[in-house]
């Protein structure tokens, strides 16, 4: 242990300690230091009076304030819903086929359900409705199920072969796979596209006739009550190439939607389906 | 004492073959593979030198063999941290770069805690674990405890690393922040760690200073809260004890609070206390000068451990936690600004009277500017606890903006300048081989370090303000993707600043490897010089 000395840069005393060396200096606390570590103790204690801070027993302190982040959050959404009461109550009990492109429950309706689209439905049908494989595009007029307003609002609400609404959409096409041969279904996938052109050939029509006319329909244009697509035109959920229809007829495909009317307000569904169907594909 | 090494690693070898053909998922089949593989060559080993005479070995000096391989070690798992790193600041400006042909393996979730641990754990652990033994001899005047257990902590943490990589590429993970490793890689660690606490408790038992010295108590704290923190965050019970899966104890947000109760204190002991205890030693070795503040020192490590332990619940504002244990951990978040502060002014105030060298010496440099760094990320910390600042910053870039300018500009810098302290001291030379080296290394980091942070600052309030806009309705503006494609800029930017700081330790690398060969530059003495070149 080394004496304490001066230290002629600083003007301190060193402690008198050494380590490998290192002396240590007496050098007092730096005030503003201090002060502010005191500040920031007494802001503390101030704090922990006024909000939800100091555990119990059973509970804690609630704060002098009374705040509560889920309070603030209520608040928030409250201000909001009694700003637009008036709006959301014509919305609820709208019937939604009167509603008028720039009427003003109309055009809050748009912003509204725009806004649920942003948050719920951009995820699969993309931020701009665009749609992507397996996942229907909604800015065309290519409707599965329906695309009057009422029907977009069923969809919406009820949900695709979901298993939480007993109301939800539900159809189901078998897998091939299980019932022709693989010979077959190549001359199925060679004849669908030709719905659209024409020019189809045996064996192909036939089996068209026999296994899929009965929800497709004779001509291929679909039927929106049980949900089989149109394969008459260009629109194309999983490809119209000759893997993904050979994929398509052998495995089937089972699409899903949930019921949003069990996680959405009321006006919520109805808002977000007056936003799709005026995306411009509603009939 | 050998002859009962001979029979244990048999056992192993057997244990781990079995785990290798019966382990119920590809992560333990692969260690246990991997496990047999190093004990099979260790009873090799010992077989083949038993009987052998040994030579005595000599214990009168320090023992530095480990430290110099804990050196080596750091810049190797440093360098592999910040490539993994800058590949997948890549692979979120360009998410082609997850490779089809690569999944799962190649997928950022897997590979983003690989990043975080090698930086972390294998950079960072290894350093301290390096400087601890370095500084502990010195600052206590005695020879490391425990021979060769100082070789087990070495060896032992490496293959913890090793273990804990592998299993996040093969999907074998808790899927908590910092705490990735599942259950029987935890057990090792623990192993590895309670004898690295007796190498370090027993060296200051038996030192010959009649006090401890200030980088031994940040060191001392480190290892005995981090011991704490791990073993309570990662109770758990196996599903198999043939397989890697496992359950926490803890459920629900009482397991979200452990787990940041956790990821909080990694950063206060392991990333803050353990390397105040390196800065300690380091920076007024390296300055020439006394510690600034003796009393600043005790009043700071007091209050900065206290302190450090309530803040972790300023994670989890505005989420299931009840509200006043959010406004706690808030609280003791901005009161330990002080308290961090005073590490920064120890180790700035240090310089007076050796100013001078800030301009002179490149190794001060960097002491200096990660202590700068420390200094900012230690009030932009306690700022972003406030829950109304929280609120904003909470979930976005500014988070990873945050912890970045704390670990590229504090932990990073203060173990390259410790590297370059040490690599001469260790091996005997003069100094480094390559001062300009150094020089560029700090410029490299330095700019790379800016615009990582800069970026990262940019598009974290950009996208907290994007996910909060409202129009005069009340209703969300943007969607997620939304802000997902405004920010790709700046990843750009993010990427190009990770490239710097991985060019900058690759020199260093290179700095070393010369540095220890030996080829010392020879320099001209000016007379000689006849002729203008």
């Amino acid at each position: 242990m080394a004496e304490p000395r001066l230290d002629e840069a600083t003007g301190q005393t060193t402690t008198g300690h050494s380590y490998d060396g290192i002396e240590e200096l007496n050098t007092p606390l730096p005030r503003w230091w201090l002060w502010t570590f005191y500040l920031t103790i007494i802001w503390g204690i101030g704090y922990t009076i006024a909000y939800p801070a100091w555990p119990l027993i059973s509970g804690a302190t609630e704060g002098v304030l009374g705040y509560s982040t889920r309070a603030q959050v209520a608040d928030d959404i409250a201000a909001h819903e009694a700003a637009n009461a008036e709006l959301v109550s014509q919305l609820v009990s709208a019937d939604l086929s009167t509603l008028a492109p720039g009427d003003d429950l109309h055009r809050y309706a748009v912003a509204r359900g725009g806004a649920v689209f942003r948050a719920q439905c951009s995820q699969c049908h993309g931020a701009g409705a665009q749609g992507a494989k397996g996942y229907p595009n909604l800015l065309d007029n290519d409707w599965l199920w329906g695309g009057t307003l009422e029907e977009i609002a069923y969809s919406v609400r009820h949900g695709i072969r979901n298993d939480t609404d007993e109301n939800a959409h539900y159809s189901e096409m078998p897998a091939f796979g299980d019932i022709l041969e693989a010979s077959e279904i190549e001359a199925l996938a060679d004849f669908i596209p030709t719905l659209a052109t024409g020019g189809g050939s045996e064996p192909g029509a036939t089996l068209y006739a026999d296994n899929c006319a009965a929800c497709h329909g004779e001509a291929g244009k679909g039927d929106p009550v049980g949900g089989a697509p149109n394969l008459a035109d260009a629109i194309w959920l999983y490809g119209d190439d000759r893997a993904s229809l050979i994929e398509t007829i052998t495995n089937a495909r089972f699409g899903v939607m949930p019921a949003w009317g069990q996680r959405l307000a009321e006006a919520d569904v109805r808002a977000v389906s007056t936003y799709v169907h005026a995306l411009g594909g509603g009939e | 004492m050998d002859f009962l090494k001979l029979p244990i690693l048999g056992l192993v070898v057997l244990a781990a073959a079995y785990a290798a053909d019966q382990g119920n998922d590809l992560a333990f089949r692969i260690h246990g593979l991997l496990i047999m593989l190093i004990a099979a060559g260790l009873f090799i080993w010992e077989l083949r030198r038993m009987g052998d005479a040994r030579a005595p070995v000599d214990t009168s000096g320090y023992m530095d063999d480990v430290i110099r391989a804990g050196v080596i070690a750091t810049a190797f798992w440093g360098v592999a941290g910040f490539l993994v790193g800058v590949f997948i600041a890549f692979q979120l400006a360009f998410p082609q770069l997850n490779f089809d042909w690569g999944q799962p393996f190649t997928n950022f979730g897997r590979l983003r805690p690989l990043h975080t641990s090698a930086v972390i754990f294998a950079f960072g652990g290894n350093a301290l674990i390096a400087t601890s033994f370095y500084v502990v001899q010195r600052t206590s005047r005695v020879r490391l405890w425990g021979g060769n257990l100082s070789w087990f902590v070495f060896w032992g943490y490496q293959i913890f690393i090793v273990l804990a990589a592998t299993g996040y590429l093969l999907g074998a993970t808790q899927s908590k922040e910092y705490a990735e490793p599942e259950w029987y890689v935890d057990i090792w660690l623990t192993i590895v760690w309670v004898a690295y606490l007796l190498v370090f408790l027993g060296t200051i038992m038996v030192r010959k200073e009649k006090h401890i010295y200030v980088a031994n108590w940040f060191f001392l704290s480190f290892i005995v809260t981090v011991a704490m923190l791990h073993v309570v965050n990662n109770l758990a019970i196996p599903v198999s004890i043939w397989g890697s899966k496992s359950v926490q104890v803890f459920a629900g947000v009482q397991d979200a609070m452990t787990q940041w109760w956790y990821g909080h204190n990694a950063v206060g002991f392991f990333l803050t206390a353990g390397f105040l205890g390196m800065m300690y030693y380091f920076v007024p070795k390296q300055a020439g000068r006394p510690v600034y503040s003796y009393r600043l020192s005790i009043i700071h490590f007091w209050a900065l451990i206290f302190l450090y332990i309530w803040a972790g619940p300023h994670h989890l504002h505005y989420t299931a936690l009840p509200d006043w244990a959010s406004t706690l951990g808030m609280v003791f978040s901005v009161i330990l600004w002080m308290p961090s502060w005073g590490g920064m002014i120890n180790g700035l105030m240090t310089l007076n009277g050796a100013w001078d060298k800030i301009r002179t010496d490149p190794i001060i440099r960097m002491f200096v500017i990660s202590l700068a760094f420390y200094g900012m990320s230690t009030f932009e910390g306690p700022m972003m606890s406030i829950r109304a600042v929280n609120s904003l910053s909470h979930y976005t870039d500014w988070t990873i903006g945050h912890v970045h300018s704390g670990a590229l500009g504090w932990n990073g810098m203060i173990v390259f300048a410790c590297i370059y302290f040490l690599t001469p001291k260790l091996w005997g030379r003069d100094k480094m081989y390559s001062m300009a080296a150094i020089n560029w290394h700090f410029w490299l980091a330095t700019i790379g370090i800016v615009l990582y942070a800069a970026s990262m600052w940019v598009t974290g309030i950009m996208e907290g303000l994007m996910w909060r806009e409202v129009d005069d309705q009340g209703f969300l503006v943007n969607s997620f993707a939304d802000t997902v494609s405004a920010k790709f800029p700046m990843y750009v930017v993010r990427g190009c600043g990770g490239i710097l700081y991985l060019t900058g330790a690759l020199l260093m690398c290179w700095n070393m490897y010369k540095t220890i060969r030996g080829h010392a530059p020879v320099t001209q003495p000016v007379s000689q010089i006849t002729t203008p070149v």
